[in-house]
């Protein structure tokens, strides 16, 4: 079931498009602010947007950045596109990884981070660049990283 | 040195203000431009300006916005369409135009929009740029307040709405007719032209869509007029400045406003600060991923829309990505092939079925696992992807890096199939991917 809040936050996003569709990827974004994710409650919302809810589907498992799994409290986005690798983001998901503990994709024991590649940021003068949520960390070292992670435990 | 684009940023990065950018002669071509002139003659000022798309393809935007139907031709409600989903690898130009001058932008829209006739206006901004949409929302604010936007705009019975729509990622939404399928709430999958959008576009109504750097040149042609606009490239060949990037292992990796037509080598060799110490330059993608790569004997040609063909390659974005001597140039296709193929949407067989083949193949190659025959596909594989053979440019973009990669690098190629491993490094990329 969705939420009141949930429920009033996608009728204002469909009152200010033009036709009910055109708000599809607002609404899956209110309904993955809520949750963390998008769960089967997209049945509900493809009900408010007159959709069926297989072609809501299509949109939501289309977009990256919206998750129709559980991940962590934290998602990070670390990029392997060309400037990035370059300068060596190769051994960066490494430590991450590592440190971690996890594979991509992967969610940590705690709940607290997912990773993901991502591609590119458009932060290539501060390469290798990566994003913890939607707050960006360029120039990336081993340590760099050590530090970001310590501000989200 | 004239600075259009960039003339009113601020030292201290922030964003100015409405206020800020109204002294600053901010507003003023639209003004000129609703008070002054008709639609057709902005259309004809952008067309002798010799403006070329800034997203890439560097298709002369006079002549796309002469392709727009007028009057009783065009279906209404009219839309035009900011492409602000900057993905290509390596491109971060207009995200730097957006911060540092959001007005800038919007008052581009608005000639733009007005220039063809249009009724509704949308900016499809890439999901990473929050900061950008944080100030892009404070603008259309302040722009709305102002009479800059909405109806009427300054008396001039011109009226025009501007909505921000900020995607959720996927570099397959900046290909034009996949973004206006996007922005109806479909999946977003491109489509084959004609009908091209002139006619048929979003909700089936007539639109049309521009790059962020090339709609901010617009106000400045209007304002000043194309025969100077003309008179700030360097070549005097095509017109205007020229946002350029250039990352890597270089000094000062950054993008600049130079007059178009800036040699290669300046950019690197001088803006970026050169190399790194212990670095030596090998090859450069000249403009985002989807182009062919370009070596030091390269160096010195100019970078605009008609030299950069004459070294092989392509202007595209302006935004140079430096390979040095000791990225391996196999792992870098790897990283350039597996960004392609995850980004395919899937639509057609030869991008969705032939990319993650060809990364397979390239990461084999690199882990040691590579055959002679394997280069035998990779050439075959540059041809069944090539233009034509797809729905859109996703593929053919990808096979850009890859035809020359094959080609500059084949040593390179060849000692990792001969010594089975990678010279460069032990770090197989098949052990991450």
């Amino acid at each position: 079931m969705l939420t009141e809040d949930e429920r009033r936050k996608i009728r204002d996003a469909i009152a200010g498009s033009r036709g009910k569709r055109e708000a599809a990827l607002d609404a899956l974004k209110i309904v993955q602010e809520h949750r963390g994710w998008v769960s089967d409650e997209l049945k509900d919302v493809a009900q408010m947007l007159e959709m069926t809810p297989v072609e809501l589907d299509s949109i939501a498992t289309f977009y990256d950045r919206i998750f129709r799994k559980p991940v962590g409290k934290h998602v990070i986005t670390i990029c392997d596109s060309a400037s990035c690798w370059v300068t060596g983001s190769v051994n960066l998901i490494d430590h991450l990884l590592s440190t971690l503990g996890v594979s991509l994709a992967e969610t940590t024991g705690d709940g607290q981070f997912t990773v993901l590649l991502t591609a590119c940021l458009g932060a290539c003068d501060q390469a290798p660049a990566m994003m913890v949520d939607d707050v960006l960390y360029g120039n990336l070292t081993v340590s760099r990283i050590d530090e970001i992670l310590r501000l989200y435990r | 040195m004239e600075k259009p684009l960039t003339g009113r940023f601020r030292k201290d990065g922030k964003a100015p203000t409405l206020r800020e950018c109204r002294e600053a002669g901010g507003y003023a071509g639209l003004q000129k431009a609703l008070r002054e002139m008709s639609p057709a003659e902005v259309v004809s000022a952008v067309r002798d300006s010799g403006l070329r798309g800034r997203g890439g393809a560097g298709f002369p935007t006079g002549d796309k916005w002469e392709f727009m139907p007028r009057g009783d031709e065009a279906r209404r409600p009219v839309y035009f369409i900011c492409n602000a989903d900057e993905m290509e690898p390596g491109t971060f130009k207009d995200r730097v135009l957006i911060e540092g001058d959001p007005h800038q932008l919007i008052e581009g829209i608005v000639i733009s929009a007005y220039a063809v006739e249009a009724d509704h206006a949308y900016i499809f901004l890439r999901y990473e740029y929050h900061e950008a949409a944080r100030r892009l929302e404070k603008a259309l604010k302040e722009a709305y307040g102002d009479n800059l936007l909405g109806k009427n705009i300054l008396g001039s019975g011109f009226d025009l709405d501007l909505h921000l729509h900020r995607s959720a990622g996927r570099y397959m939404c900046g290909e034009e007719t996949t973004m206006i399928a996007a922005l109806e709430g479909k999946r977003p999958f491109p489509r084959i032209k004609p009908p091209h959008t002139q006619h048929c576009g979003v909700w089936g109504k007539s639109s049309v869509t521009n790059n962020t750097e090339t709609i901010c040149n617009v106000p400045h042609i209007v304002l000043n007029g194309p025969q100077w606009y003309r008179g700030l490239s360097a070549s005097g060949k095509e017109g205007g400045t020229k946002v350029y990037a250039v990352s890597g292992r270089v000094h000062r990796p950054g993008a600049w406003e130079l007059p178009m037509g800036t040699p290669l080598r300046e950019l690197i060799m001088g803006h970026a600060g050169g190399m790194k110490e212990g670095y030596s330059f090998r090859a450069a993608l000249p403009g985002g991923s989807s182009t062919e790569f370009v070596l030091e004997e390269h160096l010195d040609v100019r970078m605009d829309f008609e030299s950069v063909p004459g070294v092989g390659s392509r202007l595209g974005t302006g935004c140079v990505i430096v390979m040095d001597d000791r990225v391996c140039p196999v792992g870098l296709l790897f990283s350039l092939m597996s960004f392609y193929a995850r980004e395919s949407c899937g639509w057609c067989t030869p991008c969705r079925e032939g990319l993650p083949w060809i990364a397979r193949t390239v990461a084999a190659i690199h882990s040691g696992k590579g055959e002679n025959q394997d280069m035998e596909v990779l050439r075959e594989y540059s041809q069944h992807l090539w233009v034509g053979r797809t729905f859109c440019l996703l593929a053919p973009g990808a096979m850009e890096p890859l035809r020359s990669g094959i080609r500059y690098f084949e040593e390179d190629f060849d000692r990792h199939i001969r010594e089975k491993g990678c010279p460069f490094s032990e770090r197989h990329v098949d052990d991450l991917y």
